[in-house]
């Protein structure tokens, strides 16, 4: 059992109307600490490039108090029996913070994978490995969308040649049918449906997609639309940190 | 993957330094590399790093029973992972010796020197006492993980909190975070382990090795010390043999960087309590720095999900209705049933011998029942599997294939040609080994 802080406040979500605050580049989140995330805002990001000095790409990314850490390795050396003629092996693996991985970091795993394989011009790079390495640093809600950001941004990293770009996302839907994108750990335990998306930079196609709970199909589709405005944002964000990680180039 | 191996001229170029009092990043024979610590957003998560090497701490706690011979004390719980980020060399899964002796040498350095007060972790002697559990996770390795380790590891149990209980009498009362705020670990000194490289048979000696000069050096030492000076744990691992004077003069090294880590570690602490009180911003968010270049940050940044209904809407009203066709299974026999028909045969009449090197490769699939059965998909749920019968043949070479009638049909096969039947029969042992099966038509 873990101990934390108290949970912060949660706000009521809904879908409303928002304006559009302009972004200060570079400065330090003015988010007090008890601030309302979650409703159709996104949480603070940030993200460090590279932090790791061994693995070939690392990104660190953090949504608000969610932060994983993403080291790679590749393209790379393979072990025979699992070596590819015609393309990149991908192995993803999921740490979690506290015990052994188990059969729920397994499946998260495949999912990531599935999502990598889409994207990564495996083609290129035959009989080598790519090994994704993901660890969670802190888990405070939409975990599987950070990892799958982190996995991007590591990838980008280590320049890995891709066909797009990808984001997760993740929406959670409360017992009216109110619709609240990166929800915190509050709101994911009194969702009644989470639902988590893979959405590709290329016309803001879903790559993946799970869900736990019950949702009608209307939702579903609310929830995929409202993930690809959401991943606007979130390629918007990419695209900035690249762009300054490179301005000194 | 494996791990590159070292050159032979890198490795003479670094023993070469080391005898002239070089090191390769700067650092002088008794440098230590800087230490950075910072905290999560949860009591008891920390990350160090150790110069480039990184270490991720988490503590966590839960009520058990005890031990059975330690009635009235907590249970301490260590394990340093070594994630495969950290060093392609490092497997998942594979328990290699560096990581054993890592593990051991940390659980002697912080459990067996008593650090933590295990008393103060019963609760209900004999019943019920918190176990703590000290999870590490290395991140990145470049040289000395037990010094990082340790750090990590002390760092981690100071800034946890534990839930409060309360016992009167019978009754124990477990609070929430929300209810009572948790109280820190009863902890009465920090050991921290300082590693020493030797080189040349003990004639160069540096403090905290690197991973290139690790990966030279003939011998390590690890001495874990805290701030009062008491040695907690010392080890001399790789056969070199030290003299008195060495291991006295490694000692007084220690003594003394023991006492300016410990200074930071409780700087650190005491700015993290400090944010935390005044409601500041904390986390790992916080401590990653505005100036670098690589680091970036957002605000919360808004979505507008105004027209998401309508989008919806018109995607729900394009799209292709639902099938309503379903296949209706057919049961068979008890514990078979069939859906769907498959399709013709598109392979006409094929050679015998065709035909018989195609009834080898056919498995243990159940036999098809009409002629002309062709590739069917089917799903079956088959409790049992039918096997065909191992039908005695003359020994002839001969092509004629006689083709039974079968008695029952059951599912169907990917079978092959039209000229051919296969029994079907309930729970006879197929014979996979080079029969050729009798068919009647």
């Amino acid at each position: 059992m873990e101990t934390g802080l108290p949970a912060r406040p949660g706000s009521g979500s809904g879908v409303g109307r928002w304006g559009r605050v302009p972004r200060a580049e570079g400065a330090v989140p003015a988010v007090a600490m008890g601030s309302e995330p979650g409703g159709c805002a996104l949480r603070p990001f940030s993200c460090e490039l590279g932090p790791l000095g061994r693995p070939d790409g690392s990104a660190a990314f953090l949504q608000g108090d969610t932060s994983v850490l993403a080291g790679l390795y590749g393209p790379a050396e393979v072990k025979g029996s699992r070596e590819l003629y015609d393309q990149a092996t991908l192995e993803v693996l999921l740490k979690p913070k506290v015990g052994l991985p188990g059969v729920f970091e397994k499946s998260r795993e495949q999912l990531i994978r599935r999502t990598c394989e889409a994207v990564i011009l495996g083609t290129l790079h035959p009989r080598t490995s790519v090994t994704i390495v993901l660890q969670v640093v802190s888990d405070a809600g939409s975990l599987l969308a950070c990892c799958l950001n982190a996995a991007c941004m590591g990838l980008m990293d280590a320049g890995l040649p891709m066909k797009s770009l990808f984001c997760g996302v993740t929406c959670a839907l409360d017992a009216d049918g109110a619709l609240s994108l990166d929800p915190t750990a509050k709101q994911e335990k009194e969702a009644r449906a989470l639902l988590t998306f893979a959405i590709s930079s290329v016309e803001r196609r879903v790559l993946m997609s799970t869900t736990k709970g019950t949702c009608s199909v209307e939702e579903l589709q609310r929830c995929i639309a409202a993930a690809q405005r959401a991943a606007d944002a979130v390629f918007r964000f990419y695209r900035d940190s690249i762009h300054r990680k490179y301005s000194k180039a | 993957m494996k791990e590159t191996p070292l050159s032979n001229c890198e490795r003479r170029f670094l023993l070469r330094a080391i005898e002239e009092r070089k090191r390769l990043d700067g650092r002088q024979s008794y440098d230590y590399r800087n230490v950075r610590v910072s905290f999560g957003a949860d009591y008891g998560c920390c990350v160090v790093e150790l110069g480039r090497t990184r270490v991720l701490g988490q503590v966590s706690c839960e009520l058990v029973s005890p031990k059975l011979n330690r009635a009235t004390e907590g249970i301490l719980f260590f394990n340093l992972e070594l994630s495969p980020m950290a060093s392609p060399s490092f497997e998942p899964g594979r328990q290699s010796e560096l990581l054993v002796k890592l593990n051991r040498l940390l659980e002697r350095c912080l459990r067996n020197s008593k650090c933590i007060d295990t008393e103060s972790l019963c609760v209900v002697a004999g019943v019920k006492v918190w176990q703590i559990r000290v999870d590490l996770h290395l991140l990145n390795h470049d040289g000395n993980i037990i010094d990082a380790a340790s750090i990590a590891a002390i760092v981690a149990l100071c800034h946890f909190r534990r839930p409060d209980v309360s016992v009167q009498g019978e009754e124990v009362t477990l609070y929430t975070p929300e209810e009572r705020d948790p109280v820190p670990l009863s902890i009465h000194h920090m050991p921290i382990c300082v590693s020493f490289a030797f080189f040349q048979q003990g004639t160069y000696l540096l403090v905290d090795p690197s991973e290139r000069e690790e990966r030279v050096m003939d011998g390590l030492l690890v001495i874990a010390m805290n701030k009062h000076r008491e040695i907690c744990t010392i080890q001399s691992s790789g056969g070199i043999m030290l003299l008195k004077e060495q291991v006295l003069r490694c000692s007084k090294i220690t003594g003394v960087k023991v006492a300016e880590i410990t200074e930071l570690i409780q700087k650190a602490l005491e700015n993290d309590r400090k944010v935390r009180k005044e409601g500041g911003k904390f986390g790992f968010a916080e401590s990653i720095p505005n100036q670098k270049i690589s680091a970036f940050k957002m605000e919360r940044a808004p979505v507008d999900t105004d027209d998401v209904e309508e989008q919806a809407e018109e995607i729900i009203t394009k799209a292709d209705p639902p099938l309503d066709v379903f296949a209706e299974p057919i049961l068979r026999l008890p514990g078979t049933a069939q859906i769907g028909e498959g399709i013709e045969n598109s392979w006409g009449d094929l050679e015998e011998s065709e035909r018989e090197e195609e009834e080898e490769s056919n498995s243990d699939d159940v036999t098809a029942s009409e002629d002309q059965k062709m590739e069917v998909e089917e799903i079956n749920v088959v409790s049992e599997t039918k096997k065909d019968d191992p039908i005695v043949l003359s020994d002839s070479e001969e092509e004629g294939v006689v083709i039974l009638e079968p008695e029952k049909t059951s599912k169907k096969t990917r079978t092959h040609t039209n000229a051919k039947q296969e029994n079907s029969s309930s729970k006879k042992a197929f014979n996979k080994k080079r029969k050729k099966k009798r068919a009647t038509r």
